[in-house]
């Protein structure tokens, strides 16, 4: 401001070029970024809506423009509506355990003052840095029927009876895969909702211990209501994020897509109509579905929870 | 009083038995990789919470050597590094400016990036696949291009690594620089210093806790990085999760698992090194907003 001033007074040429400074400055700052965010990011989005009205049937990409038949094909597809069913239970039940556990675990080190609480935090937290291979192919080893400890703790107790092909069972290998992405999910959410937590007064549960509420009314009629918001703003995250999670899981996890393709996603049945079947146009029909279903999902979600805010 | 203390003090045991427990999941599958990576081939027959009878480093020699993740570490650590200078050297003024420089496109501008939040890698990366080799088979037709590969070209995948990371690197930046009062700008202007000296002499040392957060966050995705790296390269350049993925594909035939148990702690200690330095300012900057995934 100060320097604007002055320039207006005595030398209005020093104002024209700090002006074309200024522009200059800017165009240095944002013209790249935004040439290579086109080129990387917004072309290839279009382009996924693109030849998704194409029928491209190899790497030597003839093409031929078919309109909306991808999408009729697609609807027509038992294998497409499997890997659709597979990532709904995925986002259902992956989303409820890793929000309860999380919320409880938070809960748990708010409420109780222990000293080792930081200790807790890192170690909660610790599977979230891991790259998700590296998970995947842990709990790979964790269910392998000889080398595994899974199997091999049942049979230290005795309870042989319970011993399954895990990932090579239609009804264990989805119920598997989720427990390595609850495995590595919890703790950032957990120190996510502790944050929120750490933010609601102190005084409210001084009141409440007064007034002889019990910790858990606690929980449900003072914590919850007033981490609404963060909540809401971690479902849809949860629904957007299990999308993607369960294409790496399933793919390194269960390559084929499990057996009589039980634990198929709708990103792991794209990356194999394009890789596999090199049926690009096709895949990519899919990979227009998935964008639509996340943001029609986070939209439904978010009105669904809508709620006053409750301010304190 | 001494009664309501004892009721207190068990509470707390048993919320720490619960917590306990919760660690003992989290942590035994990570003792069990470590110390499994250390037996024979026999002793992986038996049974499997087993301790080695001693330490085996063959199975590390397999791994880097046979299973070449000597090799896929470089590869890793040169692509982070990489896409770490891109990304900052990229989202830094960008944020910068559309954060503090009103101009006519600088709301639009905002906008465009925030709408690349909701873009995932994992279905762009089939339309990059197929124009990076479209232009590789046009660069193909000329003597002078020849031996300039885009294809599998590491730089090239990093630079893609931090287009993909530039929504949410920006998002974070510009709600740290709306906070920096103007005044400091004023004062540097007055001191005769230009707009980039202000930039980053004035305004990044500034948000170290900011730019700290940036990049821990955007070194995790890049070194974790997987599909599509699986997807662009080709077995010399492959990163270390793709690596491991085929270490893991080759012990189903060859049941090699001591290579690939050494294989999955390779990949784990450069993280636990970095989570060990910085896991304070990680959580920290999850409750400062940070969303990510």
């Amino acid at each position: 401001m100060l320097s604007a001033v002055k320039a207006k007074d005595g030398k209005p040429r020093a104002l024209r070029s700090r002006k074309k400074q200024r522009a200059g400055f800017i165009a240095v700052c944002t013209v790249p970024t935004v040439i290579l965010f086109t080129v990387f990011m917004l072309l290839p989005t279009a382009d996924v809506f693109y030849m998704s009205l194409f029928r491209m049937s190899s790497l030597s990409l003839n093409k031929e423009f078919i309109g909306l038949q991808n999408f009729q094909i697609l609807f027509r597809d038992e294998k497409f509506w499997q890997a659709f069913r597979n990532n709904l239970f995925f986002i259902v039940f992956v989303t409820a355990v890793t929000m309860t556990v999380s919320l409880f675990f938070a809960g748990l080190l708010a409420q109780t003052e222990l000293i080792e609480k930081p200790f807790y935090r890192t170690v909660f937290f610790f599977p979230n840095v891991l790259s998700l291979v590296v998970i995947g192919v842990l709990f790979v080893q964790i269910y392998d029927p000889t080398m595994g400890i899974l199997t091999s703790t049942l049979k230290t107790i005795h309870s042989e009876g319970l011993i399954h092909a895990w990932l090579g069972e239609k009804s264990t290998v989805r119920w598997c895969i989720s427990a390595a992405m609850i495995w590595q999910a919890v703790g950032y959410y957990m120190v996510m909702y502790m944050a929120g937590m750490d933010g609601i007064p102190k005084d409210l549960y001084e009141v409440a211990n007064i007034e002889g509420m019990g910790k858990f009314r606690q929980f449900f009629s003072i914590t919850l209501p007033l981490m609404w918001e963060i909540i809401r703003v971690t479902i849809v995250f949860f629904i957007i994020s299990t999308i993607n999670m369960s294409f790496v899981f399933v793919k390194v996890m269960t390559p084929t897509g499990g057996p009589s393709g039980q634990a198929e996603v709708l990103l792991t049945y794209m990356y194999k109509q394009a890789f596999t079947n090199s049926n690009f146009g096709y895949a990519m029909a899919v990979g227009v579905f998935v964008f639509l279903f996340s943001f029609v999902l986070a939209i439904i979600s978010n009105r669904l929870t809508a709620k006053e805010v409750i301010e304190y | 009083m001494k009664n309501a203390k004892l009721q207190k003090w068990s509470g707390k045991l048993i919320v720490r038995v619960v917590l306990l427990l919760f660690t003992a999941v989290v942590l035994l599958p990570i003792i069990w990789t470590f110390y499994t990576s250390f037996k024979t081939s026999s002793e992986f027959l038996t049974n499997a919470w087993a301790l080695p009878a001693g330490l085996h480093w063959d199975n590390y020699k397999n791994a880097l050597e046979k299973g070449n993740m000597l090799a896929y570490f470089w590869n890793s650590a040169y692509i982070t590094l990489i896409a770490l200078v891109f990304v900052v050297f990229l989202a830094v003024p960008t944020a910068y400016v559309t954060s503090r420089f009103p101009f006519r496109f600088s709301k639009g501008l905002s906008i465009l990036f925030m709408a690349g939040l909701f873009v995932s890698q994992n279905y762009i990366v089939i339309p990059i696949f197929l124009s990076l080799n479209k232009i590789q088979n046009f660069l193909n037709q000329y003597v002078m291009f020849q031996h300039l590969e885009i294809t599998n070209n590491l730089t090239v995948l990093a630079l893609i690594y931090a287009v993909c990371e530039l929504p949410f690197t920006i998002y974070l930046l510009t709600g740290f620089f709306r906070t920096i009062p103007h005044d400091y700008e004023d004062a540097a202007q007055i001191d005769g210093c230009g707009y980039f000296g202000t930039l980053f002499r004035i305004i990044v040392p500034m948000a170290k806790p900011a730019m700290i957060t940036v990049i821990m966050f955007n070194f995790m995705s890049f070194w974790n990085e997987y599909i599509m790296a699986t997807t662009i390269l080709k077995e010399q350049k492959w990163t270390l999760p793709v690596g491991l993925a085929n270490l893991m594909e080759q012990q189903k035939f060859a049941t090699d698992w001591g290579a690939m148990f050494a294989g999955m702690v390779l990949v784990m200690i450069p993280t636990m090194i970095l989570y060990s330095l910085v896991q304070n300012k990680l959580t920290e900057g999850i409750s400062m907003g940070g969303l990510k995934g």
